[in-house]
């Protein structure tokens, strides 16, 4: 492995050589260009002090992400406490979009016509599926990304956000009916 | 029997939770009978794999800190050099 250049600890050369990375990875879970330039600048900050370097671009980039996770999730947690709670009920629900009176399907589901797997190859497909969830309401936004983008499980996402189980179903569930709809009309369905 | 509307409720909540038995009966009867159903829940576990790629992808879309942005942080930076 090669010595560690000098300049590879240089903040200024992480900036140009990460930054742009890293906010896009944040702002695909934040939603907001102001929150995604914080959390960069805390995630570079909170690297800086940690005083560690690396052999490899590549390698810097990992654990840059990886600390980036965590502020992601810190800020998210954050955000949900510092905005009042609406009324699950009165939440934007997709349901009626879909469902008819007797709770039949209005607007029937028709198969993806395509490998999930192989699509994730193409840029475009990414693009909007992230522009899909950006679409989500905010609090939908932040329970779906800790959730699904995150990975964090049930019992975290009710705790952190201070929901009960049975609404986070139900708010998942409206995440997920929009993102299918909008995957279906955006990109499954501009297809065929 | 269960409407659509309810079973299509119950696949999102099998996605984040082990449901109860009796829910689980259910879901599984509707869906044999159901092709629309089917073709929903299909789509929720696509959606689900696709997520689980996404989520892994360093650079998920191209987005460029602004001039402004990328100084600010320098100068942070440097402050706490």
């Amino acid at each position: 492995m090669a010595e560690v250049s000098p300049t590879e600890l240089d903040p200024e050369v992480w900036v140009d050589e990460h930054g742009d990375a890293l906010y896009s990875y944040a702002l695909s879970r934040l939603n907001n260009p102001a929150s995604a330039e914080d959390v960069v600048q805390e995630t570079l900050l909170a690297a800086l002090k940690s005083g560690k370097s690396f052999s490899g671009r590549s390698s810097a980039r990992t654990w840059l992400i990886g600390i980036l996770r965590h502020k992601i999730v810190d800020l998210i947690r954050k955000e949900s406490r510092e905005q009042p709670h609406e009324e699950i009920e009165t939440a934007e629900s997709p349901e009626e979009e879909f469902f008819d009176r007797k709770g039949r399907w209005g607007i029937k589901p028709v198969e993806w016509q395509v490998n999930p797997g192989k699509i994730l190859e193409q840029k475009e497909f990414m693009a909007v599926l992230f522009q899909c969830m950006e679409h989500l309401p905010d609090r939908l936004h932040r329970l779906f990304v800790l959730r699904e983008l995150e990975d964090q499980d049930s019992d975290f996402v009710c705790k952190e956000l201070g929901i009960t189980p049975t609404n986070l179903w139900v708010m998942l569930h409206r995440a997920r009916m929009r993102l299918r709809g909008c995957l279906t009309e955006n990109w499954f369905g501009a297809n065929e | 029997m269960r409407t659509c509307k309810e079973i299509s409720k119950l696949v999102s909540e099998s996605l984040d939770r082990e449901l109860p038995l009796r829910e689980r009966m259910a879901m599984r009867l509707h869906l044999m009978m159901c092709s629309l159903c089917r073709t929903y829940s299909h789509q929720m576990r696509q959606l689900r794999s696709v997520l689980k790629k996404a989520s892994d992808v360093e650079t998920p879309t191209e987005q460029t800190l602004s001039e402004e942005a990328r100084l600010r942080i320098k100068q942070a930076l440097k402050k706490e050099e």
